[in-house]
């Protein structure tokens, strides 16, 4: 293969980033044949990654695309009889059935689900099946799941969510061990926050800002401690 | 016709408002200016005024729209009633859907819809101030805006409209140029790939200036395409002391 | 309904337990605005133009003005009309399509606002061209582009900004032939004063100036009125299920005269043009 970009250059959509046969494609990519040749060009604004045989983009704006496995943060927007409506940001509102919320039987003559979850209530929860041709499914089962009841709701661009994480965590323990907050993230673009104080709530949003907007750039781990290091004087 | 014919060029051969034949406007672009919307541009186009917000891939309303192999694209071309000379009732007119459908079709060629099955994606145009060029503008600044809202893309769309003054070829009509010339050309297109997604034109042209018509717009959208393209990255302001690093070793 | 429109437990959790305590989301205190800036005379095609950056909210109104004929009732004055419309460029959850309730009551309060307070004088020669025949119909039109909350100060400011720096075109009037032509030269819009608007919204039993989007989603009433540079009260709206006590109406009203003076303010100064026709440019 021909390489024409180097490794973490910025493209748009539509740049040629390599020609020949035998390149795999990562994400980011589509491949096109042209005068019987194939080339490898970017669909999305990102960094271009370039692995032993393969290239690909990795995006710096993007929606989010449910995987199965994911956890992440939902709001309900319908409760119906027996399953609620949760708002996922994404292109497909996930469907919750009962039982993957309660692990007794649901009385639905007795019982009503707005006494289980309610219109508005926030959730952390786990996709459990989706295969883009029906809405997601999702459950409340497993460890940690629950409906979230304190703490502030920010919604974040999805494709900085695995650099707010980091490397193995890194960066999301850094948050948390230098504010002693709370965080939760969900894959979706989704984070809710919660500390002791609006201020120290409001430094943790501001770093998590901070974050996204730097997302493309190397060293981020090592400006933001010492970002938080400098604004928690200020607290 | 002779009278208006030379009237818009000026003894020096160049046009009224001090161009050269194949000289573009001033185009100023860019990215991320809307905070609701999920993409979007602002863009300045001689004296046009365009913006642009992207909302998707995102569930369909009403339902029974939905495609079950592949999203829709809606697009909503306006004009805003003080962007024209008289003032335009706020109602959709006959061009703004006939302008909405055509640029509608050249993102269609762009976009991987059969990547989001039952999803919309939605392109609202608004011209705040029209000066001719409207729609050719108007799919360059969709483009950075479907961009921006990280919709998987081909490539971008890349507009400009050529059209004949003075019995001369001339490259982006201004208003003026467009109501009193003797024809207008829009072509627009992935500048990447070569294909061509917009052609249109009314007035009178012979097959030769056709030719020499679609090659000068071409040549332009090359130049818009630039433009388009450091725009779009210009959001990605490079931090003293670091280089491009999205950490994607550390996932 | 989309499913943005649904105001999250946290967010309306998060808001409600701050106002108990006196605070506000952003920081700001119960009878603060936010940062307003006004953009004057940036569309060309317009004869007068203003972009509002209110807060998050950004909204854009331009004035048309055209010769027609009086309204039969009102045969000696001009006429003023203001459109709005709620862009779905402003929010996911505003839907194309014609002009909602919302829409329609931002319109008419804005309107309203601005015709009670007597600021356009109708019966003025340059307004009423030829009385009974031709006089100036005056559009205002105020686009929507972001939205931040308290869209109607914001779309009142900037319709009022407008105003301030429309110019119609001189006329040569005919009156034999009861014909008028149109000259090349402009002169300004004539005005007495001006005017803008205040918003007060309730959450609980908490009350406040200018609410933010996330404010503006919780809410549950709004008031709103329109005050002249003279003090007078010209037009008022209380919107939203919610409801108000005689008292918290009258320590409402009470605030008016100093908030309104700094919007009044960024009038007069958007309406002082170093040069005749300058344009602005503007930005997001």
């Amino acid at each position: 293969m021909t390489l024409l970009v180097s490794k973490n250059q910025l493209v748009v959509p539509g740049e040629v980033l390599a020609r020949g046969s035998g390149v795999d494609v990562a994400g980011g990519v589509y491949r096109k044949k042209v005068k019987g040749e194939t080339e490898i060009i970017a669909s999305m604004i990102g960094l271009v990654k370039i692995r032993k045989d393969s290239v690909g983009v990795v995006p710096l704006e993007g929606c989010y695309i449910p995987l199965e496995g994911d956890i992440i943060i939902g709001k309900i927007v319908r409760v119906g009889i027996t399953s609620w409506n949760v708002d996922i940001r994404g292109p497909y509102v996930g469907a919750l059935r009962v039982n993957s919320v309660l692990d007794r039987d649901f009385d639905s003559l007795r019982e009503s689900l707005e006494e289980v979850l309610n219109f508005g209530d926030i959730i952390k929860a786990q996709i459990t099946y989706f295969d883009r041709t029906r809405d997601p499914v999702l459950t409340m089962q497993g460890r940690g799941l629950r409906k979230i009841t304190h703490g502030r709701l920010i919604d974040v661009d999805p494709v900085k969510i695995p650099r707010i994480i980091g490397k193995k965590g890194s960066m999301i323990q850094l948050l948390k061990n230098m504010t002693n907050a709370q965080i939760i993230v969900g894959q979706n673009g989704r984070i809710v926050v919660s500390a002791n104080s609006v201020e120290k709530e409001n430094l943790v949003i501001r770093a998590i800002r901070k974050i996204e907007a730097e997302a493309h750039t190397s060293g981020l781990t090592d400006r933001i401690r010492a970002y938080l290091e400098e604004e928690k004087k200020n607290l | 016709m002779t009278k208006e014919k030379t009237s818009l060029l000026m003894d020096d051969g160049r046009r009224l408002d001090g161009r050269e034949l194949h000289e573009l406007r001033p185009i100023t672009m860019q990215s991320s200016v809307l905070d609701r919307a999920d993409g979007s541009c602002y863009l300045t186009w001689g004296n046009n005024k365009i913006i642009c917000a992207v909302y998707g891939p995102r569930e369909l309303h009403p339902k029974h729209l939905a495609k079950p192999d592949r999203a829709i694209v809606r697009v909503e071309y306006r004009l805003a009633t003080f962007s024209v000379n008289e003032r335009k009732s706020p109602a959709p007119r006959r061009r703004e859907y006939e302008l909405s459908k055509l640029i509608k079709e050249s993102l269609d060629a762009v976009l991987f819809l059969e990547k989001f099955p039952n999803g919309t994606i939605d392109v609202y145009i608004t011209v705040l101030d029209a000066d001719g060029g409207t729609r050719c503008a108007a799919l360059t600044a969709a483009s950075i805006a479907l961009a921006d809202a990280g919709i998987p893309m081909k490539g971008f769309i890349t507009g400009c409209a050529v059209g004949k003054v003075a019995d001369k070829m001339v490259v982006d009509l201004s208003d003026v140029e467009d109501k009193d010339g003797q024809g207008d050309m829009p072509v627009a297109m992935n500048f990447n790939t070569g294909e061509i997604t917009l052609l249109q034109c009314d007035g009178e042209f012979t097959i030769e200036e056709v030719k020499e018509g679609l090659s000068l717009a071409i040549r332009a959208i090359g130049d818009v395409y630039k433009l388009q393209r450091e725009a779009v990255l210009a959001k990605y302001t490079q931090i003293e002391g670091t280089t491009n690093d999205v950490g994607d070793e550390e996932e | 309904m989309r499913s943005e429109e649904i105001v999250g437990v946290l967010e309306k959790q998060y808001i409600t337990k701050l106002l108990e305590k006196g605070k506000r989301a952003d920081g700001r205190k119960f009878l603060e605005g936010r940062p307003v800036q006004i953009i004057p005379n940036v569309i060309k095609k317009a004869e007068g133009s203003a972009m509002v950056k209110w807060g998050e909210t950004v909204i854009l109104a331009g004035v048309k003005a055209q010769l027609g004929s009086p309204f039969p009732d009102t045969p000696n004055d001009g006429v003023i009309t203001v459109n709005a419309e709620i862009s779905p460029i402003s929010s996911p959850t505003n839907e194309s399509g014609p002009p909602g309730p919302r829409t329609v009551e931002l319109a008419r309060v804005v309107d309203r606002g601005i015709r009670e307070s007597k600021i356009m004088p109708m019966k003025d020669p340059k307004l009423c061209v030829i009385p009974g025949k031709k006089v100036w119909i005056i559009f205002i039109d105020v686009y929507i582009l972001d939205d931040g909350g308290n869209l109607i100060d914001a779309a009142a400011l900037g319709a009022m900004a407008a105003l301030a720096n429309t110019r119609l075109r001189k006329v040569v009037i005919n009156e034999d032939l009861e014909e008028v032509t149109l000259l090349e030269e402009t002169e300004p819009l004539p005005r007495n004063g001006s005017v803008a608007s205040l918003t007060f919204a309730k959450i609980n039993d908490s009350i406040f100036y200018d609410p933010n989007l996330l404010e503006d989603r919780g809410k549950e009433a709004r008031f709103s009125f329109a005050m002249t540079d003279k003090g007078i009260i010209c037009s008022m709206q209380k919107g939203e299920s919610g409801v108000f006590t005689e008292e918290e109406f009258t320590t409402i009203l009470d605030q008016g005269a100093t908030l309104v003076a700094p919007l009044l303010e960024k009038i007069e100064e958007c309406s002082q043009f170093p040069e005749m026709n300058e344009m602005y440019q503007f930005d997001f």
